[in-house]
């Protein structure tokens, strides 16, 4: 770190000079052993050159290669230059190896990089540095870190800046120095601080490893600010989890809940629905992959609608071929959804193959949002707790303000009533069944983002719909969203304190009991319910 | 009751029981000498084992083409397991007493071994077993082609704690539950304590099979990491390596950051893994498909060439691995074994198996070892890139022999290097 | 001259029914020893190992079959959690097994394989005692007994039925499952209870004892069948079925429906026990997915194929199915899940009777 302080002194006062990086250098950077590419990269950090930069960015990227063990080149898009000397080379010599990048090769060329950005014109890329350097700074960074502040507009920037000069100042000599770093952690939420300060407060046989009482004292209320942050930070965490693992459950017992509600049918090839959706979705990337690749980190548009009719096909043709004989016996029923889950899971084993299929998600659902510090809330997640929001809207919508919606409805309150009416019960269980299975499909798309997709994807997911509309029962539709919520965030709660295994088991087990007080779920029809 | 119908479903029953038997009289003799391939076609292992299957049907057509062995042509029997354990067992049994089979490629998951080993010594069968595991067995019908923890596990850790590595100070131990994860673990646990790394620096964490949702022990893996450097050591097998590697990707624990070391995932398993986010994270293993030498470049022709032929599925990007690897050499082996004894009579070949060698399309001559059935075996470490290759970053200078009784194992005291007479 | 007891056991079958089943008896305890352990193996009449041992598993899953016809057939409960009573006898015999292993596993200790790996010095409290056999015996009628009484006296008190009630026990098998998965639970995890090496002194893996084995199936069968069908041609199989057919009018009659409904539930949960006590040592393996969901669904679908309501037809049923299932995943294993998910459709769609009401076209005319 020493060497990168000197760089970064040279580089604030000197001038770009012309990219001319020493041969060797370069050459025990890309071929050497582990010690010569530290070493050598520290030299070349210290040497200032305008075209360190480039090499290190080339070198993260892994565009670096070796001629012949000798010569080392950068070569991008089939066009390469001279690492050393920054020139064309043409034409690219026959004998490429990659350069040997390893994990402490790779660290020590981003906390190179980071120190040559501090200085960086960029906001992003002083943001970048400075998080970086917030693993771990040496004392000889301070009088950088010192100047960099000075320097510091961004308030944000000054601020992790600053915190990052006072975990430093922790090992000052100066007690006073001391004092004003550990009142000034207070404001950290970095869990390293929280070592840092219980590191202060550690007893090495009589003596503390702090001689100073007040600093002691000082350090204890950063401490216990500082917790109180992390342990905010976990329960958002907590939450947020459990919002998307019941975001998910929603995803995947909504359509359940519609169908069971209508007709009295547990489809068992719920599941399968859901595989069959997610299946859609992977064969609607592969069309965009092959037909339109400039468009592929858009697939998602086209698989929505592809996995909703893909599935609601399958489900309406289930409903007219198979479960409409069986209306007034639903345990035939659940046996024959069986059998048709088995044929579906066999059918798309033989067609797309028994393991699982790669489904990529695009871009813009890669990585994630960091809300607090390590609080990060992936996108793919996140997209799927608004696409589950979107998709509860969307069936409110269809179920109150539209006709088929009032016939759905009327059908499963009383179906006999209706009928008498006039409404057209077979159509609608036919279009209800669909709509249901469409949803399933949705639920397929959006599981395909974050899991794997193979043949089994729906048996995993099928005993979870069942206690979801077991819990939330078929009245309303904000039975099954409290159900999900309810039961995702309840998992995730218990998985932190007992393991996943043992948590879903308890789940089960309150289902269970819950179910023995009250049958009828969370939110039920009301009015008389003759015997099934 | 009527007795009609009674005596009708008697028939039936009977006419089941005959059914039953039927596969067993087609085992008609011809000249060829039957091969059993016991690998998961479906389930969560299939992601694992179909390719296992494949190599060894490529294997098989490829000594068929050469005049097979000792003149009559290999015929496989490829049955379905589906990563169930007890189904396992009883297409063994079936393989071995209906089917005869001279011998058996298989198995992957250390449960699916142990639940076939009881079939394999009740009925003096052979199996060769080609994926990396725990070690603490040593059966004389079972060939282990695949590494032991003292030729991966050991190796990769050792690695981790060097400065090269990483100087990793705490280590979380996450697994699947079964006995491969849990005893390799108990192995590299007293491997730590022997370095010095105490019992607070040691997280062990385990999932079921299938897992999938891996959220809270990445959160619980970063804050682990916040007292210190940290590395994974993950024994996750099958399909749930997707969903965590991806968990890791999304959550942005960086490989400089918190390295991974995984032993269960080689290139097959990350090809449903956007593996950018993934650079750096490691796996330990006896072969890489980027390793560049004649034998394998010749190796992976042949395999492309054949994937394609056959239209297996991903055949436009044609993957090698290491179990893959040992499944090549094991019936490379036992085919030169059954050729120097002469008879594919199991107690033979076992004697005939000692001591033989294969140019392995790692770069180095496998040797079987004389005495205690293991392949000895270079170790490779390589890094995830980009492209889903393996960088190699670190290798052992030459072949190390296997140690099935781990030394880090105190009960193991007094344990002989060779099968025990039971 | 005969007893009151024979006299109305002699009452269960007309003649003809007597006869086939002494036919049944005379194949089962004689014809089948004789073929497998006199004859020679090249002979053509020799019953194969193989086919003992097949015959021996199909035996218990027939024993299930009936238990589950029992509680659906005739008292109209369909439970998709029956496989986890299977399962618990397993394991409970299971746990006498691996004590008899001794010090011949593969640490030579005292103490099974796989808690020595999971770091144990000493055996779980829940396994005192399973060295015995009489009390590893009784637990496999105690604890799905127990367990079933437990969960049936809330279900049926509650008054859950049909399919709520289906799901629910399709939860507690998951639950279960997930439980003995788990390596901590003290049962072996994913490995479950393999390698056996003895059973009452006897060796394990001998013809025998295989043999034997086989015999107590064919024995226990013909029981479960002689007390099912004394069950329900009595005047409580016909509260039963009353039961099955509107379950208000007999509340309404005076009778309590959940006593009769907890008495028949447990007493099936008990019978699938001990049909998987005899099951696990035929097998020599027992692990969780035993008490997966689609096992017990399985369970099901014997009953219907067979024949719902009918005791021979359950039998039947289980006979068929995996007669087929063992045929076709050697022959046609990518076939062999479409055959069975149509075998579903269509037997709840064309044959509600199942083959024994093909068989015996005068039953459809039954309610």
């Amino acid at each position: 770190m020493k060497k990168f302080a000197l760089a970064l002194g040279l580089a604030l006062c000197c001038a770009r000079m012309a990219w001319a990086l020493p041969a060797d250098l370069v050459l025990a950077v890309a071929a050497g052993d582990s010690d010569e590419q530290v070493a050598a990269v520290s030299k070349l950090v210290t040497s200032g050159d305008a075209g360190v930069a480039a090499f290190f960015q080339a070198l993260l990227d892994g565009n670096v290669q070796v001629a012949g063990g000798k010569r080392v080149l950068i070569v991008k898009d089939q066009q390469g230059i001279d690492a050393a000397s920054g020139e064309k080379v043409e034409p690219l010599p026959a004998d490429l190896d990659d350069a040997v990048v390893n994990n402490r090769l790779r660290g020590t060329l981003e906390s190179a990089r980071s120190a040559l950005r501090l200085a960086s014109t960029d906001r992003a890329q002083r943001l970048a540095a400075v998080k970086t350097l917030e693993d771990g700074a040496g004392e000889e960074m301070l009088p950088l870190i010192g100047t960099a502040l000075e320097r510091e507009t961004d308030a944000d920037i000054r601020k992790l800046l600053a915190l990052v000069q006072a975990s430093v100042q922790l090992k000052s000599a100066d007690a006073a120095l001391r004092l004003a770093a550990v009142k000034a952690l207070a404001q950290s939420d970095n869990p390293n601080t929280k070592m840092l300060l219980l590191g202060l407060l550690e007893k090495k046989g009589e003596s503390y490893a702090e001689p100073d009482a007040g600093v002691r004292a000082a350090a204890q209320a950063s401490l216990q600010a500082v917790q109180s942050r992390l342990s905010t930070a976990d329960r958002i965490n907590q939450i947020f989890t459990g919002v998307s693992l019941g975001s998910i459950l929603l995803l995947a017992a909504l359509g359940l809940a519609i169908t069971y509600g209508l007709m009295g049918v547990i489809n068992m090839a719920h599941g399968e629905l859901i595989m069959v959706g997610a299946y859609a979705t992977y064969l609607a990337q592969n069309l965009f992959r092959a037909q339109a690749p400039g468009l592929f980190d858009w697939y998602l548009l086209a698989a929505v609608p592809a996995a909703f009719f893909a599935s609601a096909l399958v489900g309406m043709a289930l409903e007219r071929s198979v479960i409409r004989f069986l209306y007034g016996r639903p345990l035939e029923t659940l046996l024959a959804t069986w059998g048709i889950s088995l044929i579906l899971i066999q059918s798309v084993r033989s067609l797309f193959g028994a393991q699982n299929v790669q489904v990529e998600n695009p871009v813009w659902m890669s990585g994630g949002v960091e809300i607090i510090a390590n609080v990060v809330f992936p996108w793919n997640r996140v997209v799927i707790i608004g696409f589950a929001l979107a998709v509860l809207t969307l069936v409110w919508f269809l179920l109150t303000r539209t006709r088929l919606g009032l016939f759905v409805r009327a059908v499963t309150q009383n179906r006999g009533m209706a009928s008498c009416v006039g409404v057209p019960t077979a159509r609608v269980d036919t279009l209800a069944f669909g709509l249901g299975s469409g949803i399933a499909g949705l639920a397929g798309c959006a599981l395909s983002q974050i899991g794997n997709v193979g043949p089994d994807l729906g048996q995993t997911y099928i005993v979870d719909s069942f206690m979801v509309v077991v819990l939330g029962g078929v009245g309303q539709l904000a039975g099954t969203v409290y159900a999900a919520l309810g039961l995702g965030m309840a998992n995730k709660f218990l998985e932190a304190w007992s393991g996943a295994v043992l948590a879903k088991i308890a789940i089960l087990a309150f289902i269970i009991v819950f179910i023995q007080k009250r049958p009828q779920g969370l939110f039920a029809l009301k009015g008389r319910m003759a015997d099934a | 009751m009527k007795r009609r119908s009674f005596v009708k479903s008697i028939a039936a029953g009977a006419v089941v029981s005959a059914l039953s038997m039927i596969p067993g009289r087609y085992a008609l003799a011809a000249d060829t000498i039957k091969v059993g391939v016991l690998h998961s076609l479906s389930g969560t292992m299939a992601i694992s084992e179909t390719v296992l299957k494949d190599v060894t049907l490529m294997a098989i057509d490829e000594i068929n083409a050469k005049g097979g062995v000792l003149g009559k042509k290999l015929e496989p029997v490829v049955v379905d397991p589906a990563s169930n354990w007890p189904l396992f067992a009883e297409k063994a049994r079936q393989l071995l007493s209906q089917d005869k089979v001279a011998v058996v490629f298989g198995c992957w998951t250390s449960v699916s071994r142990k639940s076939v080993l009881p079939v394999f010594e009740e009925l003096n069968g052979l199996l060769f077993y080609p994926v990396q595991y725990e070690g603490e067995e040593l059966s004389k019908n079972v060939f282990y082609t695949g590494a032991a923890p003292n030729q991966q596990a050991i190796p990769a850790v050792e690695y981790l704690l060097s400065k090269e590595g990483g100087g990793a100070k705490r280590f979380v131990l996450l697994g699947t539950d079964y006995v491969y994860p849990r005893t390799t673990n108990k192995i590299l646990r007293a491997f730590l304590h022997s370095k010095g790394i105490q019992d607070k620096d040691i997280d062990e964490k385990y999932t079921p099979f299938g897992h999938s949702d891996y959220q809270t022990i990445v959160a619980d893996i970063k804050k682990f990491a916040a007292g210190g450097k940290t590395a994974v050591v993950s024994t996750i097998n099958g399909d749930s390596n997707v969903p965590f590697y991806k968990e890791l990707g999304n959550a942005g624990l960086k490989a400089t950051d918190v390295p991974v070391v995984a032993f269960s995932v080689g290139e097959e398993e990350l090809r449903g893994v956007d593996t950018k986010p993934l650079v750096g994270h490691l796996a330990a293993w006896n072969y890489f498909m980027s390793i560049k030498n004649p034998v394998n470049d010749a190796w992976k022709k042949e395999w492309a060439d054949y994937a394609k032929a056959k239209k297996l599925p991903n055949a436009d990007k044609p993957l090698t691995n290491d179990p893959m690897e040992a499944a090549w050499i094991g019936i490379h082996m036992w085919k030169q074994a059954v050729e120097k004894a002469k008879t594919t009579d199991v107690d033979k070949v076992i004697a005939a198996m000692a001591g033989q060698t294969f140019k392995a399309p790692s770069g180095i001559t496998s040797t079987m070892d004389p005495k205690n059935h293991h392949l000895h075996k270079a170790v490779f470490i390589g890094e995830v890139k980009a492209d889903g290759q393996f960088n190699v970053v670190w290798k052992t200078k030459g072949p190390i022999k296997a140690q099935p009784w781990s030394p880090y194992i105190p009960e193991n005291k007094g344990k002989k290097d060779e099968p025990v007479k039971k | 001259m005969m007893g009151p007891l024979a006299s109305h056991i002699g009452r269960l079958y007309g003649r003809k029914g007597w006869i086939a089943l002494a036919l049944c008896a005379a194949v089962l305890f004689v014809a089948f020893p004789l073929a497998n352990l006199a004859l020679p193996k090249g002979n053509l009449l020799h019953i194969s190992d193989y086919t003992v041992a097949l015959t021996g598993k199909i035996m218990c899953y027939a024993i299930v079959a009936l238990a589950m016809d029992l509680i659906w057939g005739y008292t109209g409960i369909l439970s998709l959690g029956h496989g986890l009573f299977f399962a618990l006898g397993g394991y409970a015999m299971g746990m006498y097994l691996m004590r008899m292993i001794g010090r011949e596993g593969q640490y030579q200790s005292d103490l099974p394989d796989f808690m020595v790996f999971l770091n144990w010095k000493a055996y779980p409290w829940y396994w005192s005692f399973t060295e015995h056999f009489w009390y590893a015996a009784l637990l496999v009628v105690l604890v799905p007994g127990l367990l079933a009484f437990v969960f049936g006296f809330f279900a049926f008190r509650s008054r859950i039925k049909g399919v709520y009630f289906s799901i629910i026990t399709q939860a507690l098998t998951f639950a279960f499952m997930l439980l003995f998965f788990r390596n901590d639970t003290g049962f072996g995890g994913n490995n479950g209870f393999t390698d056996f090496k003895r059973i009452l002194g006897f060796h394990i893996a001998t013809a025998e004892t295989r043999m034997a084995l086989f015999i107590a199936s064919g024995f226990m069968l013909m029981l479960t069948l002689l007390f099912a069908r004394a069950i329900v041609s009595s005047k409580f199989g016909r509260v039963l079925t009353a039961i099955r057919d509107a379950e208000s009018r007999v509340m309404f009659s005076g009778y309590n429906p959940v006593h009769y409904k907890l008495f028949i539930w447990t007493v099936s949960a008990v019978i699938c026990g001990i049909a998987g006590a005899l099951y696990v040592p035929q097998v020599g393996i027992i692990n969780p997915s035993e008490m997966s969901p689609a096992n017990s669904i399985e369970i099901a679908i014997w009953v219907a194929v067979g024949g719902r309501g009918s005791l021979v037809g359950a039998i039947l049923g289980a006979a068929l199915v995996n007669g087929a299932k063992s045929v076709l995943t050697v022959a046609f294993p990518e076939y062999w899940l479409f055959f069975l998910g149509l075998l579903f459709i269509l037997v709840t769609l064309f044959l509600p009777q199942g083959v024994i009401g093909l068989l015996n076209p005068s039953r459809e005319k039954r309610a």
